[in-house]
């Protein structure tokens, strides 16, 4: 395959702008699937399960079979939508999408088509640089999910020049709900990482919700990212192509970004752009055309008659509602206000992933400023050197029971770094390991004399400089009594007892 | 022919339960006659000897433990083709399916089998329940046993015809647009389609879901009325089922008086359209009724001249998505192109070889209804013609308790007859149609024979929704007043198959 | 509106998979238009201010516990109809063809 051309990202912001949609599916971690009592591979207990094993009647379609619906993925749907801002319909119901593919068991889908169950939302998002949008959800819908095929033969493993495929229909079946956003103007340069933050909005709202494990590398969510460009001056919107196959937060940034740049010098050349659906590649970095859209995408929607409408009380929309949790772009002007963060100070943790254990740092009785101080700092510079995730070296408990042994003056800075890594490495609780190491400041005046008047007497140079008035030089001799405590003393008392011991002979 | 063959599944049973009789002996003469006359009428597609003595020794086994059983325990049961089977091959009458034995039963199987009833086998039908002859069976026709050149009546003629053949006291059927009752009208039995919603369509191999209903295929109104018991009720699988408990049909037939009831004549489905024998025996049960003390009301149903139409559009478009699984990838046939091709081929391939032309016809009608630019006009169209025909049933319904048609406009036509001309072919559901339409329940049973060609006719009864126990008040009542004329059951006129089981025999068709 | 051609016929073929023959078609296009002829009146009666009936009993809210049911297969069970398998699972021809 050819590579494409690509303009200049900056030219071709200059020449067009840029609109995007983004159609993201989440797959809920129901029991059961969305019309099958079939266990949900996208629930954790059955996670990794051998092909067909999760399978009823009705995930295969055997001829006979019947749909019915699932109670707790209607509930799951409906505060999905709800946090998402939409009105919940009053009715909606369910249609059969019609189309012929192999992992698709009944070749139609369930789903819902002029009646979903949520429309007319919002969605705040912030980007990393602080831009704040406000995204307009068209509708939430709730469908299943299609097999999973595997392509054999070839040399790839990829559905070209394979010789046969092999199908497992275990995610047949899978409750989905399909948010649609309408198109995005005005997000400029801002555009591929708004999508990479309207997704990662998302998945914090289904995880906050707990309806979703919502992980991109598992296919809890996948997004299609349509693009399309405009000449600058031009109210007609561009032809768009929607981009599938993206599983990564930073792949969407990236597709977003080819898309444009791909678009652009397509235009600039005096072509034009197919409307067609179009491949993700993660290795290349680039997106290749897939099916042009045709009247062969004629889905022959109907109301689907094994189903009946789904009509929510309002008594359970009000339930839901009030069980809603805290939506997160609200939480983190809570918390910023709260903590009395700068905008940077708060961007930093926000941008770090660590929002949630500050938070949790902080209720268990850490300052702000010390959780934020050890978990950018130490904290990040340990998982950063280790290449783990940060948030799974260290709990939250004991980063406060850390930054209690230092506001009582238990431990220095240094010693605190020390019982740092032995909590990492797994040796118990700070107060655990200061007890074992220990690694305790030495508070006993008495012992800090003793030294302090042994260091005076070995350097009488320095002792005669303090008693001449520079007081900076009691600095070698504070290191001096540091050392001889092997560290275990606040240095700030040391250098108190120095000059009272100086300047009292 | 052995007399245990002869009795109504409700005396069966009683015969069962006195221990007079034993469920093996009652199974064993059934499949005996079956091996005696199908070579002739050809209503079953498969037969489960084994199981289905093995099945009755269990039953009887049980009861001599003590058990306890309902009235139709150990009274065998022919199935339609239509209803999967555990174990037992399912194909709707269609090659697509040939040799698929399903991991599963259908609800009014597994209620059938929990009832102690023996299932013999599986029936012949229209393939995929497509047809009003059984002639569109991708296995061969079903005759009519009262004219081995005639129709049986489809879709489920192989039912309606192993009840009239005396090769099983009763059956299951499934009625689309007159799938149960037509053939009813034809072979002179009962047929009953009971309430949308009553019977659990889980496992029967869907048609048009919006329209399918699941009843009973007999000899008597009462047995009628004892498998509906059996098979009615909520089932969790099916959405559509309707949760409330039915009271006894069963009862409804033995306290039956028709002394009050208000009957309507549906005008528009009494015309010159209707066979002359037809008619009459339908005016003639009319009479009689009304001398029973009934009160008969004309009634005006003007959305129903337009029923046929929108069930053509409705029927197509559903079935061509219901059929869509048939793919060549889970179960039945598999067709690959000479030289190999795509999974798409293959599946192009498969179901160009696997469908019968009535099947394909209509798949690509109803492919057509849904498409793009023309959903509004043909199938949007239809769906608001079925809110219509639903308003006549319930302005009828203020006015009568039940309404009453001739089943079908003529009586049994030859083999062949119509088989190239679908539209002639559709115009037999015209009667029928409209209670799938509207979800309401019907029964067809016999009025009688037509004096010009001494074949069978049936009378239909329509109900509101719910109502289905009117329908055998009164055609438990009408049955009882008929039978007082005639002096026997219609059927005992049917013809003495075993001339065919001689001739059957000689061929070695047996 | 009733007018149906071949082409037509075509490609309602195509998109319910089935490889009809070219007689087929032919056959089809005359009864199609004839069949549609028939019932295209239904277009006459079905006026706006009628809504649409795809229900023939009135029922909503119909939904299942979210609990595993008894019906589960086996992966032996679920292949053991399909005319391909690999002993779990279901064995297809290739999806796309050489030249694409």
């Amino acid at each position: 395959m050819a590579r494409a051309a690509l303009m200049d990202f900056d030219k071709a912001l200059e020449l067009f702008e840029p609109v995007i949609g983004l159609e993201v599916h989440v797959e809920l971690n129901t029991t059961t699937k969305m019309f099958s009592s079939a266990p949900n591979p996208a629930n954790s207990a059955f996670h990794d399960a051998a092909p067909n094993t999760l399978i009823t009647p009705v995930c295969l379609g055997l001829p006979g079979s019947l749909p019915v619906v699932n109670a707790q993925a209607i509930r799951s749907s409906i505060s999905l939508g709800l946090a998402l801002g939409c009105e919940i319909a009053a009715s909606s119901r369910f249609a059969r999408k019609n189309y012929f593919y192999p992992d698709l068991a009944k070749n139609y889908q369930i789903s819902q088509y002029d009646e979903p169950i949520a429309f007319e939302g919002s969605v705040e998002v912030e980007l990393e640089n602080g831009r704040v949008f406000q995204v307009s959800i068209e509708r939430a819908h709730m469908e299943e999910d299609a097999g999973k095929l595997t392509h054999v033969g070839g040399s790839t493993g990829r559905i070209q020049g394979a010789e046969y495929s092999l199908v497992d229909y275990n995610r047949a079946g899978v409750p989905l709900v399909e948010i649609v956003t309408r198109p995005i103007f005005g997000a400029e340069a801002d555009a591929p990482a708004l999508a990479r933050a309207y997704v990662s909005t998302i998945r914090d709202i289904a995880i906050s919700l707990g309806i979703s494990e919502a992980r991109m590398e598992r296919g809890n969510l996948r997004c299609d990212a349509n693009v399309s460009l405009r000449p600058r001056g031009q109210e007609k919107l561009g032809t768009r192509t929607e981009t599938k196959n993206v599983n990564s937060f930073r792949s969407i940034e990236r597709a977003v970004r080819y898309e444009i740049q791909r678009q652009a010098a397509i235009l600039a050349d005096g072509g034009s752009i197919t409307q067609e659906t179009r491949h993700w590649h993660e290795d290349t970095g680039t997106t290749s055309a897939g099916r042009p859209k045709s009247d062969a995408d004629d889905y022959r929607y109907f109301p689907e008659p094994d189903l009946l409408p789904v009509v929510p009380s309002a008594e359970l929309i009000e339930e839901l509602r009030a069980a809603l949790p805290e939506a997160p772009a609200a939480r983190r002007r809570r918390l910023k206000a709260e903590w009395g963060f700068s905008d940077d100070e708060f961007q930093i943790v926000a941008n770090s992933g660590m929002l949630n254990e500050l938070a949790e740092t902080v209720a268990a009785g850490a300052t702000p400023a010390a959780a934020r101080k050890w978990w950018t700092g130490e904290i990040a510079r340990l998982a950063n050197a280790a290449d783990r995730d940060a948030t799974t070296l260290v709990s939250p408990a004991h980063v406060a029971e850390l930054a209690a042994l230092v506001e009582a003056g238990t431990l220095t800075d240094r010693l605190a770094r020390q019982v740092l890594e032995g909590v990492v490495a797994g040796e118990g609780s700070p107060q655990q390991i200061v007890d074992a190491r220990g690694l305790a400041v030495v508070s006993d005046d008495g012992a800090l004399i003793a030294a302090i008047d042994q260091a005076l007497a070995s350097q009488p140079d320095v002792l005669e400089k303090i008693r001449d008035g520079k007081v900076q030089a009691a600095g070698a001799v504070i290191g001096a009594v540091m050392k001889a405590m092997q560290g275990k003393a606040d240095a700030a008392r040391v250098r108190e007892l120095v000059l009272e011991r100086a300047t009292a002979e | 022919m052995s007399d245990l063959i002869r009795l109504t599944a409700a005396e069966l049973g009683e015969r069962i339960a006195s221990g007079d009789v034993s469920s093996v002996e009652a199974t064993r003469a059934h499949l005996d006659r079956i091996a005696a006359v199908d070579g002739a009428v050809h209503a079953f597609l498969h037969v489960d000897t084994e199981g289905a003595l093995s099945a009755a020794a269990d039953v009887d086994r049980r009861r001599a433990a003590g058990e306890a059983f309902g009235p139709l325990a150990g009274v065998p049961i022919a199935v339609k083709d239509v209803l999967v089977t555990e174990g037992m091959p399912s194909t709707a009458g269609s090659r697509i399916l040939e040799g698929w034995i399903p991991p599963y039963d259908a609800t009014p199987v597994r209620l059938v089998r929990e009832a102690g009833m023996i299932p013999l086998g599986k029936t012949n039908m229209d393939e995929f329940a497509m047809g009003s002859s059984t002639e569109h069976s991708a296995y061969g026709p079903t005759h009519n046993p009262w004219d081995l050149d005639r129709i049986p009546g489809g879709s489920g003629g192989g039912s309606a015809a192993s009840v009239a053949a005396f090769e099983a006291p009763l059956a299951l059927g499934s009625d689309t647009g007159g799938s149960i009752r037509q053939p009813a009208h034809v072979t002179g039995t009962v047929g009953v389609k009971p309430t949308y919603g009553a019977v659990s369509r889980y496992g029967s191999i869907a048609l048009a879901s919006s329209l399918d209903q699941i009843g009973p295929v007999t000899r008597t109104v009462l047995d009628a009325a004892l498998l509906q018991d059996v098979i009615a009720g909520h089932d969790p699988h099916d959405s559509t089922s309707i949760p409330e408990a039915w009271p006894s049909m069963a009862d409804a037939v033995r306290r039956a008086d028709v002394a009050g009831v208000r009957i309507g004549v549906v005008k528009q489905l009494d015309s010159d359209g209707v066979q002359a024998g037809v008619r009459s025996r339908f005016h003639e049960a009319l009479a009689l009724l009304e001398r029973n003390g009934a009160e008969i009301v004309e009634i005006d149903a003007p959305s129903f001249e337009h029923a046929i139409a929108a069930y053509y559009l409705i029927l197509p478009a559903e079935a061509s998505s219901n059929l869509a699984k048939f793919d060549s990838v889970r179960f039945g046939l598999r067709v690959t192109p000479e030289g190999g091709g795509t999974v798409e081929q293959v599946m192009a391939a498969t179901r160009e070889a696997g469908f019968g032309p009535e099947v394909k016809r209509r798949i690509i009608l109803g492919t057509y209804a849904l498409s793009a630019g023309y959903y509004d006009a043909y199938y949007g169209s239809a769906q608001k013609v079925r809110t219509l025909v639903q308003r006549d049933f319930d302005a009828a319904f203020a006015k009568v308790d039940v309404l009453a048609t001739p089943t079908a406009p003529t009586t049994a036509f030859k083999l062949g007859e119509k088989l190239d001309d679908p539209l002639s072919m559709y115009l037999n559901d015209v009667a029928t149609i409209p209670a799938n339409l509207a979800g309401v329940p019907g029964i067809s049973l016999p009025a009688g024979l037509a004096p010009e060609d001494g074949l069978p006719v049936g009378i239909q009864f329509l109900a509101p929704a719910r109502q289905d126990a009117r329908l055998y008040n009164v055609g438990g009542a009408l049955e009882r007043l008929l039978e007082a004329e005639w002096g026997a059951p219609l059927l005992s006129r049917a013809p003495d198959l075993s001339s065919h089981e001689m001739a059957a025999a000689e061929e070695g068709a047996i | 509106m009733s007018e149906i051609t071949a082409e037509q016929v075509a490609h309602l073929a195509n998109l319910a998979r089935i490889a009809l023959t070219e007689e087929e078609i032919a056959h089809l296009t005359t009864e199609l238009g004839h069949i549609m002829q028939a019932v295209e009146k239904v277009g006459e009666v079905a006026t706006p201010d009628v809504p649409p009936t795809s229900h023939p009993i009135p029922l909503q809210n119909v939904f299942r516990a979210d609990v595993v049911g008894d019906d589960v297969l086996t992966a032996e069970q679920a292949v053991a109809g399909a005319p391909a398998a690999d002993g779990s699972r279901f064995v297809v021809s290739a999806i796309l063809g050489e030249e694409q």
